[in-house]
């Protein structure tokens, strides 16, 4: 099999690099060889959801320049993959050879869950994680790609792992990029709901898959002094005995 | 609705996040029709792939809206009635206005009707001396409290029953009671008296259907089928858009409607009217007048970025998932439609660089679509709003919302155009955030323009080195 190329979400290089790190392992693990393009910077998402589509532009040629010759290719965030997934063709609308070239590579382009589970039929990695998880729906991963059911059943797999729902794991947990900056008092507000509902789920541990949400509710918790981590699947399932 | 309050957003916002009566109801509220509506949709004969057709059958009539609109207004004037098309706010409010002059109204009785609110019919109706009362339960508690609507379909969720107790005594002289039947039976008591004395009804219409020559009204509480047939006059307000061709088109619409709105099968009073009472017939009006409001609407149909806007039928199912909804309720949107439909139609209807806030504070979940009983992208449109502000656009007469917003992203799209030129800035922020204040190797407060975010949370630090970098490091031979 030819290698799996790795996507960096901007905020796993720059923020949470462990993240990006316990992916490898994971993969790895499994026998695959992987490639990262070291001059990726980022998809254009920020510049997108700002309404800066010339900007996101220029985010997304040079992304496909560089992920053009790759085979697979592999994200530790759904909210990356839903932009070029969905958004790189749309952004290409009016210009065919770059909106084939963009969906050539959308094809192709896989969340880290949705590749284990669905392109390489692994549920069990042979991950242990001792605690009580409760699992945090991203957004952009539950209704831009329709992954949910994909990472529980990874944890589920997990030993010593045991999952339990919360109440509204799919509500947003008001991240939302640049709003949580420009609204902070409406983001404040839906990401104590969404801690109050991991406490409240008896869990000691969140997860998610993507970074974004993880650093907004792991905030919230610092904040708050709880002792709850907040945790990218790929750290799970990369936990060893 | 008295006039448009979207430049209050952030801080109607703020108020009602700080609401615990109304956290307490929108909770309730999306507990219980937020997941209702999904379910409903689920135990649909036809499963829930039925918004899919819905949205073509609403595609289909946007696209033919002219010739639906002449033979739905050619049906009622043979009919008897009188089709009057507004094309402004103002002309709706003044036909009504004159219809009552001329018919010697001092009473009206009016049936929950959003589009109503959005052309501000009361206050005209009241400033000329006429008598108006809601007769939708909600809707009513609302008016005695001198309030406007919080939600399309729940205008009142924003109260509990000790906060109505408390105005039904204030207002109606009824002995203190918060037991929700009383109440109501005290105000349908009330209601009663109003219906038997009104001169005039007032309608929305959630649905016409260019085949028949019929407008639909859709209630719980029987209330619009008696404001539409106890009074001698009757006028209803339909947005211009809320047509379907076909009958068997606009059944499938009625059944979305009704659970998208509430999670029913059907509502309780599905009325279809199609003219006054004819000679013979015991119930309906003498006078019956359909007024098709344009009021913007032609705009958003020329555009074809937001036509599907206008597939809209307001039936509120957005309010109930949307996750900013929730926390800032109604009021925050300061105009008629509220929640998800409210941050599109809205900026459309009266401004986009007025009611910014609207587009720009939502998180583009996603759950609004996935609600949507039409199947609408709001999502997408609220993307597209933002380009129009990021850039300014003619058509729209929108400025650009921020000179260094547009800098920023120019800078970041440099920036991002070189590792070398990236890891370097990161070097730099990272050298920055060593002289921000930390607890347990947390950033606690940040800099404008990102303070907001410690304000209510610390932020992880940026990490020494890069993914990439290491990467490089260790793999690159």
């Amino acid at each position: 099999m030819r290698k799996i190329t790795l996507f960096i979400q901007c905020l796993v290089d720059t923020v949470w690099p462990h993240v990006g790190e316990a992916m490898v392992r994971v993969l790895e693990g499994l026998g695959l060889e992987l490639d990262c393009p070291t001059d990726q910077t980022c998809c254009g998402q920020p510049a997108f959801n700002s309404g800066f589509r010339h900007e996101a532009r220029t985010a997304a040629r040079r992304f496909i320049e560089i992920f053009e010759n790759a085979g697979t290719i592999v994200s530790p965030s759904g909210s990356c993959v839903h932009m070029v997934r969905h958004h790189y063709p749309e952004l290409f609308k009016g210009d065919p050879l770059w909106r084939s070239r963009a969906e050539r590579i959308a094809a192709r382009t896989y969340e880290f869950t949705e590749f284990l589970v669905d392109v390489r039929k692994v549920e069990d990695v042979g991950a242990c994680y001792p605690g009580t998880v409760t699992y945090h729906d991203s957004c952009h991963l539950l209704r831009g790609i329709r992954v949910s059911e994909q990472p529980r059943r990874l944890l589920r797999k997990v030993a010593g792992l045991t999952l339990v729902e919360m109440k509204n794991s799919d509500y947003c947990c008001g991240f939302g990029g640049a709003f949580a900056v420009k609204y902070p008092d409406i983001s404040a507000a839906m990401v104590n709901d969404k801690v109050d509902h991991v406490i409240n789920s008896g869990a000691d541990t969140v997860v998610g898959c993507d970074t974004g949400c993880l650093l907004n509710i792991a905030g919230a918790v610092s904040r708050r002094g709880l002792t709850i981590k907040a945790m990218h699947i790929a750290e799970v399932l990369a936990h060893r005995r | 609705m008295s006039g448009i309050s979207t430049e209050n957003y952030i801080e109607e916002a703020k108020r009602g996040i700080s609401n615990p009566v109304l956290q307490r109801a929108l909770a309730g509220l999306q507990d219980r029709f937020g997941r209702g509506t999904a379910e409903a949709y689920r135990r649909l004969p036809e499963g829930p792939d039925l918004r899919l057709k819905a949205h073509e059958i609403r595609e289909t009539a946007i696209a033919n809206l002219d010739v639906l609109l002449e033979i739905l207004a050619d049906k009622i004037r043979s009919n008897g009635g009188n089709v009057y098309f507004a094309e402004t706010a103002q002309a709706a409010v003044d036909y009504c206005l004159a219809v009552a002059r001329r018919n010697n109204v001092r009473r009206v009785v009016k049936g929950k009707s959003m589009v109503t609110e959005e052309i501000s019919l009361n206050p005209a109706l009241e400033a000329a001396g006429i008598e108006v009362v809601e007769t939708d339960l909600g809707e009513y508690i609302v008016q005695l409290a001198a309030e406007t609507p919080s939600h399309i379909i729940a205008p009142a969720v924003h109260k509990n029953r000790h906060e109505i107790a408390d105005l039904f005594v204030r207002k109606l002289g009824i002995r203190r009671t918060t037991d929700p039947p009383e109440l109501t039976q005290a105000a349908r008591k009330a209601l009663r008296e109003k219906f038997l004395a009104a001169d005039m009804g007032t309608s929305g219409v959630n649905m016409a259907c260019a085949e028949t020559g019929h407008i639909t009204t859709v209630s719980n509480e029987g209330n619009i089928r008696m404001a539409t047939t106890m009074p001698r006059v009757h006028v209803a307000f339909m947005g211009m858009e809320r047509i379907v061709a076909r009958l068997d088109e606009y059944e499938i619409i009625l059944r979305l409607l009704c659970r998208g709105a509430a999670a029913q099968t059907m509502g309780t009073y599905a009325s279809y009217i199609g003219g006054p009472r004819h000679v013979g017939e015991s119930d309906g009006p003498d006078e019956f007048h359909l007024v098709i409001i344009d009021n913007g609407r032609s705009r958003i149909l020329a555009d074809p970025q937001f036509r599907e806007m206008l597939y809209c039928i307001r039936c509120a199912a957005c309010l109930n998932v949307c996750p900013v909804y929730a926390k800032i309720g109604g009021h925050a949107y300061g105009f008629a439609y509220s929640g998800p439909v409210g941050a599109v139609v809205t900026p459309l209807l009266t401004g986009i660089n007025r009611a910014k806030d609207l587009f720009r504070g939502e998180t583009l979940c996603g759950a609004c679509m996935d609600a949507c009983s039409m199947n609408i992208d709001l999502p997408r449109m609220l993307l597209a709003l933002r380009e129009k502000l990021a850039y300014g656009d003619p058509q729209w007469q929108v400025e650009p919302a921020s000179r260094s917003e547009g800098l920023a992203y120019r800078g970041w799209s440099w920036f991002i155009r070189s590792r070398r030129a990236y890891e370097l800035g990161l070097k730099l922020a990272a050298a920055g955030q060593r002289l921000l204040p930390r607890k347990n190797g947390m950033l606690r407060r940040l800099p404008p323009p990102l303070n907001g975010w410690t304000r209510s949370r610390d932020l992880h630090p940026l990490a020494d080195e890069t993914f990439i970098a290491r990467w490089r490091r260790t793999r690159k031979s």
